[in-house]
């Protein structure tokens, strides 16, 4: 049943449906009220035979995920920015020894300077963590990830981080139709693991491992990412059976059959992006959006298959990587090796900045035009930055740019000592 | 499950038995009064094989403390370990010397690792199954100080072991949080006019973990085998955390010689350095008296890595204030108190 | 394991596949070391063998430990200088421990439990002559007779029994423990001729003997030129001490001399003889000596009773003469070679009789003229094998160059029955090695508990003068079993698991029966088994 509900409830209540046996919980927003929805089906009793602990730290938050999944029960924790980078040695600790943990992240970009919204540089530096990520557009898609998660992630026995786009998503009243226990019992089956630490059937789990080996156990994980390809769309199919919507799977292409020109994006954003891509197709314009879900394992085929008549695209990022630009790209790039075709990476939505359709628009325009860079930054104010560059060149000490920028936009009234 | 009281075997003169408590068997010995260790049938929780240096203590305790785990919970036991020496000389790919259910995943997580698990179990209905999380003393007092806090606070059913060998051993001999003052270590060297570990640092963490108020803090060493499986067992027989902190002497970082590492743990409690004592619900409830006082001297002969306290000229100055250190520790414990247990 | 994750997971103790004791430059090996109280027991006993039956409560164990090599526990319980105790290593961290108390406690509960000790050699046919009944001689039948031999032992007592008949008073070796002791030799088939001095040692080897073993003893009193009135009373102590054992065999008056009775000398006879005097009806008994109390050859324990009893001692004292019921003394003093020497200082010491205690000589007329055989300073000479230069006749006790003490005859009696045994098999004896030393420096003495030696209760000092009852009582059984566990089983394993436990490789395997063995497959030659052996029977030697 539709229920108008906060995205963060929704998916409190899709984990809880999943009956996870322990979760762990650390305050961070945006993610804070999943896990305090989750708090209060446990202590109510709406989702019993729960732990929930209140931990003192996310790496604390993973570590205990770690031994809750060690020993056979199913863990869930969920965090957003600072958080996932102060579990991060956890983080990859989990995907390392194959535990099939599920974890919402709340993606918030990471500082300094702080900054509590939206982006994707958190999960972005995580993409090599050797955990599954699948990036939510909608609330229900959230909510229905959650429930896809534990599927594969116990099914290739690796974690699974399901990525939400902190207060647009955690945060907005949607409708949402919230997977029930019951539905979840008929597609999720009990957790068996693939190994366990049970006195009744003694191993060591975690042996250091050489240069005789390792590479062929990160060869193994490699290969256990690469068969979850195979995985996810199946897992995507039989939650269609089950519950009757189409959620999950890999990329989600939006009139991209005849597009000249098609524009790739995670998450929300693609909401309005396929409202611009609207308003130009209506206008004539061969245009498309490729929505992908399953960032890691990426799927290089279904990318490329999707790109292979385009003639340009366009990554529209949440992040980006430092000294050289476009992470999305770059592996769509990758996947479209031999096959020319002309690409810009547009970096957007920084700290929460609203990616809007005026905005779109006229970066899309200036596609049309051809005059696109290969690496832009939406709304940039250039005056801004360039009178900050210069500054810098002026003086050694020439003091925090952030501050000093806000001061330049007014919003700051202090002058500098 | 009660909280049983240690079943060391009681002070009897009617029934004596040569070598008393002291050493690890002892054939005179009603069976049910013997150590875990002495059984021909041990579990050996930590076989033959492992590649831990000679003498290691380290590896004494954890076969000590785990075996008497094993025999307390009945076999139903599972054990997360903290990286350091223990985990690397354990099991390196592709050997294992554990016969119990055995996790390593970090340094600085053990603790919560335990407290996933102990969650974890009982969200599977397996209360009976334990958890012992076990680290060194970088891997407990420093780098995984906040989840083994964290782990107290919530008072947690587990029973965390600390070895204790003062030092990153590990990793070459390091100074961490355990490191005694006037060590020598690779980074407090046994240079410059106040040679080795500075004076009024490091953790006393049985007295923190006391501060937590958790149901049991007990100290132990390899020196004192019914002692330890006594500890082992009364923690066992208690849920919630608790916290043993075994003193593990180190060949290889102390400068002792291998076959000397009881020895050396020995002195270490007879001097008063190390005080081995018991405590419940944060509150001291026994210590185990000195039986043969000696000097602090006579402790730190043994190891090189006290060595320029003594050469090229006696630093009375440094050993006073070590000396001084483990008169505060027979005061505060009483451990020169008859019948202190 | 194929279905767990690759090289991350293990399968348990699978690390058996690495064998560490390819580290190892020097390895542990078990050793038997010599206890320092095996070491000092001149009759060869296995102390620590036997307290080790004792412990366990074994106490026929152990005792049958002590029969190996000496036939009269109970006997030795009462009245051997136990040297052992004063080398026993224990003695350095509290006291020695109380063996020959434990010895007494297991040699009386034989005589109470008859536990007898049966011949199963097979009949050698060959023939032994014993000359003499007392400890040597005694000792010596029983060792040959368990041989498989046939042996009779000739005395010119009417008791067997020697010295420690006609020389220990009964307060210190009650006869009944005696009697027991030397008929469960007899009932082995030993063949006792009492009365039956031999004189003639020819004639008695012609009897059709193949070897013969002399233990007469020494038991003619020596006596000292003290100038002396007619009327003067002076006898000397070991015919004190032989009469008054003659008029208890016959019922008879023991002999009476007077209310205040002198002894001269400073050895244990004399102390004998002050103290028997004193029971004999004697007001005052008074010892002199002409050294200090430091050099009485007498052991301790009998000067500190004859103490508690009443009796005085005079130091640095001579006894110029003797008349009239007056002994003038002389006083001595020690020159720095610790010889006493005349001061001319005298003083005179009423007394009524004079026991001179100045030591005991053999009397070897029946070797006389016998070709081969040595006599040198009053003694008998023998060879290491007890034999003297007459092939087949040896001897031993106090008729040969030693202590004269039981313990030294019963261990005389036994290394000349080895080597008679080997002379009538014509093979040499060869006498197993000596182990090494356990010293104290071999030993970890924590391991330990504290224990303070049991203390053996004496009769009240005042009650025991007036009777020949014995004077010191033995341990009951758990007294005796707490001393027992007092021995620190040194240079022995007694199976205190702490090899098996110590060892950070698990490399000691755990036989059972107290028994151990390396598994050198894991040993890593850290040393910390013989560091942490309280006892020191493991050792650390180079690896090849």
């Amino acid at each position: 049943m539709p229920v108008q509900i906060e995205g963060s409830q929704a998916v409190a209540r899709a984990v809880a449906a999943c009956r996870p046996g322990v979760i762990c919980a650390y305050p961070i927003s945006p993610q804070t009220h999943i896990v305090e929805g989750l708090s209060a089906l446990v202590k109510s009793g709406e989702l019993p035979g729960c732990e929930f602990v209140n931990v003192e730290s996310e790496f604390a938050a993973m570590s205990t995920a770690i031994g809750a999944s060690a020993v056979g029960a199913r863990a869930y924790t969920a965090t957003a920015s600072q958080g996932l980078l102060f579990m991060v040695e956890a983080v990859y600790n989990a995907s390392g020894l194959g535990l099939p943990i599920v974890m919402t992240v709340a993606n918030r970009a990471i500082g300094a300077p702080i900054n509590i919204w939206n982006d994707h540089s958190d999960t972005m530096s995580q993409r090599d963590s050797g955990w599954l990520q699948l990036y939510a557009e909608t609330n229900q898609e959230a909510a229905d990830l959650h429930v896809q998660a534990f599927r594969i992630a116990e099914q290739i026995s690796l974690p699974v981080m399901v990525c939400m786009d902190g207060f647009i998503l955690t945060h907005a009243m949607e409708v949402v139709e919230v997977p029930t226990p019951e539905q979840v019992a008929r597609f999720l089956p009990p957790f068996h693991p693939r190994q366990v630490v049970d006195p009744d059937d003694p191993v060591s789990i975690g042996a250091m491992v050489g240069p005789e080996a390792f590479t062929e156990v990160r060869y193994l994980a490699h290969h256990r990412q690469m068969e979850a390809l195979e995985v996810i769309p199946r897992v995507a199919d039989e939650f269609r059976e089950v519950f009757g919507r189409d959620s999950g799977g890999l990329v989600r292409p939006y009139r991209c059959d005849d597009a000249e020109t098609v524009v790739i994006a995670l998450g929300s954003v693609l909401g309005t992006l396929k409202d611009v891509v609207d308003e130009r197709r209506a206008r004539g314009e061969r245009i498309g959006v490729l929505g992908i879900t399953s960032f890691r394992p990426f799927p290089r085929d279904q990318v490329r298959d999707v790109l292979w008549n385009a003639s340009r695209f366009i990554s529209l990022e949440k992040a980006f990587s430092v000294g050289i630009g476009g992470i999305v790209s770059s592996q769509v790039r990758a996947s479209l090796i031999g096959h020319p075709i002309t690409n810009s990476t547009v970096v957007a939505g920084l700290g929460g900045r609203p990616i809007t359709k005026a905005s779109l628009h006229a970066m899309l325009d200036r596609s049309a035009r051809d005059e696109l860079e290969y690496l832009e930054f939406l709304d940039l104010d250039r005056a801004l930055v360039q009178r900050e560059i210069a500054r810098t060149r002026v003086g050694t000490r020439s003091g925090p740019a952030a501050e000093n920028m806000l001061r330049d936009l007014g919003a700051v009234r202090s002058t500098p000592h | 499950m009660a909280d049983e009281q240690t079943t060391l075997p009681p002070d009897d003169p009617v029934r004596f038995y040569q070598v008393g408590s002291f050493a690890v068997g002892n054939r005179l010995q009603p069976l049910d009064l013997r150590t875990v260790q002495a059984a021909q049938d041990r579990p050996n929780a930590l076989t033959c094989g492992h590649r831990a240096c000679q003498g290691c203590g380290e590896a004494l305790g954890a076969r000590y403390a785990l075996d008497a785990a094993v025999r307390a919970t009945d076999g139903r036991l599972v054990s997360v370990n903290a990286t350091g020496c223990l985990e690397v000389f354990s099991t390196p790919f592709p050997e294992t010397s554990w016969r119990i259910a055995w996790l390593h995943s970090l340094f600085g997580n053990a603790p919560a690792v335990a407290t996933g698990m102990a969650a974890g179990l009982r969200a599977l209905g397996k209360s009976d199954v334990r958890v012992v999380a076990q680290g060194g003393d970088g891997g407990t007092v420093d780098i995984g100080f906040g989840c083994l806090s964290g782990m107290f606070e919530r008072n947690d059913d587990v029973l965390y072991i600390c070895y204790d060998n003062e030092a990153y051993m590990n990793t070459g001999v390091q100074r961490s949080g355990a490191t005694p003052p006037a060590a020598r270590t690779q980074t407090t060297q046994a240079v410059g006019p106040e040679p080795g570990n500075v004076f009024g640092q490091g953790k006393d963490v049985p007295r923190i973990a006391m501060a937590h108020e958790i149901p049991y803090v007990a100290t132990a060493t390899v020196a004192d085998l019914h002692d330890l499986e006594g500890k082992v067992n009364t923690a066992m027989g208690i849920r919630g955390a608790r916290y043993l902190h075994i003193l593990v002497p180190c060949p290889l970082g102390w400068g002792s010689a291998s076959k000397d590492t009881i020895a050396v743990a020995r002195a270490a409690t007879q001097c008063g350095l190390f005080p081995v004592f018991e405590a419940r619900d944060g509150e001291v409830v026994a210590s185990t008296p000195i039986r043969r006082l000696t000097p602090v001297d006579d402790y730190l002969r043994m190891q090189k890595r006290f060595a320029h306290l003594f050469a090229p000229a006696r630093r009375d100055d440094v050993i006073d204030r070590l000396q001084a250190m483990a008169d505060r520790n027979i005061r505060r414990y009483g451990l020169l108190e008859e019948a202190a247990r | 394991m194929n279905e767990k994750p690759f090289a991350i997971t293990l399968n348990v103790g699978s690390s058996l596949a690495n064998h560490t004791g390819s580290w190892r430059t020097e390895r542990p090996l078990y050793v038997d070391r010599l206890p320092p109280c095996n070491r000092a027991c001149p009759a060869g006993e296995n102390i620590q063998g036997w307290l080790y039956k004792a412990e366990e409560g074994d106490y026929e164990g152990a005792w049958r430990v002590i029969m190996a090599d000496n036939p009269l526990p109970a006997i030795m319980g009462r009245v051997c200088y136990h040297p052992c105790q004063t080398d026993c290593n224990r003695a350095q961290i509290d006291e020695a421990v109380g063996i020959n108390a434990v010895e007494r406690f297991l040699g009386d509960l034989a005589i109470r439990e008859g536990w007898r000790v049966t011949v199963d050699a097979e009949p050698t046919g060959r023939r032994v002559l014993i000359v003499g009944a007392g400890p040597s001689g005694l000792a010596a039948a029983y060792h040959l007779r368990v041989l498989g031999h046939e042996v009779t032992v000739r005395d010119a007592e009417p008791m067997p029994g020697g010295m420690m008949r006609y020389g220990i008073p009964a307060y210190r070796l009650p006869r009944d423990i005696m009697d027991a002791e030397i008929a469960r030799i007899a009932d082995m088939g030993v063949r006792f001729e009492q009365n039956a001095r031999v004189e003639d040692l020819e004639a008695a080897l012609a009897d059709g003997f193949d070897a013969v073993f002399l233990a007469v003893g020494a038991h003619v009193g020596r006596r000292a030129y003290v100038p002396a009135g007619e009327a003067a009373r002076i006898v000397d102590a070991v015919g004190l001490l032989h009469d008054v054992e003659m008029a208890g065999e016959t019922h008879g008056e023991p002999p009476r001399l007077g209310r205040r009775v002198v002894v001269y000398g400073g050895g244990n006879t004399a102390l004998d003889a002050a103290r028997t005097v004193k029971r004999l009806g004697a007001d005052e008994a008074i010892i002199v000596y002409r050294r200090t109390r430091d050099r009485m050859p007498a052991h301790d324990s009998e000067v500190r009773e004859a103490e508690e009893e009443g009796i005085r001692l005079r130091w640095l004292s001579t006894i110029a003469n003797f008349d009239d019921g007056v002994m003038r003394i002389e006083r001595m003093e020690l020159d720095e070679t610790g010889f006493p020497q005349p001061t001319g200082e005298f003083e005179d010491l009423e007394g009524d009789a004079l026991v001179l205690a100045l030591g005991q000589d053999a009397d070897l007329r029946l070797v006389e003229g016998v070709a081969g055989i040595a006599v040198e300073k009053g003694v008998v000479q023998v060879d290491d094998g007890m034999m003297t230069g007459r092939a087949g006749v040896f001897a031993g006790g106090d008729m040969v160059p030693a202590d004269r003490t039981v313990t030294v005859a019963i261990g005389h009696g036994k290394r000349a029955a080895r080597h008679i045994d080997a002379y009538l098999r014509a093979t040499p004896y060869v006498e197993p090695p000596k182990h090494e030393l356990a010293g104290f420096d071999k030993l970890n003495t924590w391991y330990y508990a504290d224990a303070p030696h049991q203390v053996r209760e004496t009769i009240e000092a005042a009650r025991r003068t007036e009777t020949f009852d014995e004077v010191v009582h033995g341990l009951d059984e758990e007294s005796a079993q707490f001393e027992a566990r007092r021995c620190m089983s040194c240079g022995n394993c007694f199976g205190c698991d702490n090899c098996f436990g110590v060892c950070p490789d698990n490399a000691v395997i755990k036989l059972g029966g107290g028994k151990y063995e390396f598994n050198y497959d894991f040993c890593k030659g850290c040393g910390m088994c013989v560091e942490e052996c309280p006892c020191g029977s493991i050792k650390m030697v180079p690896e090849e």
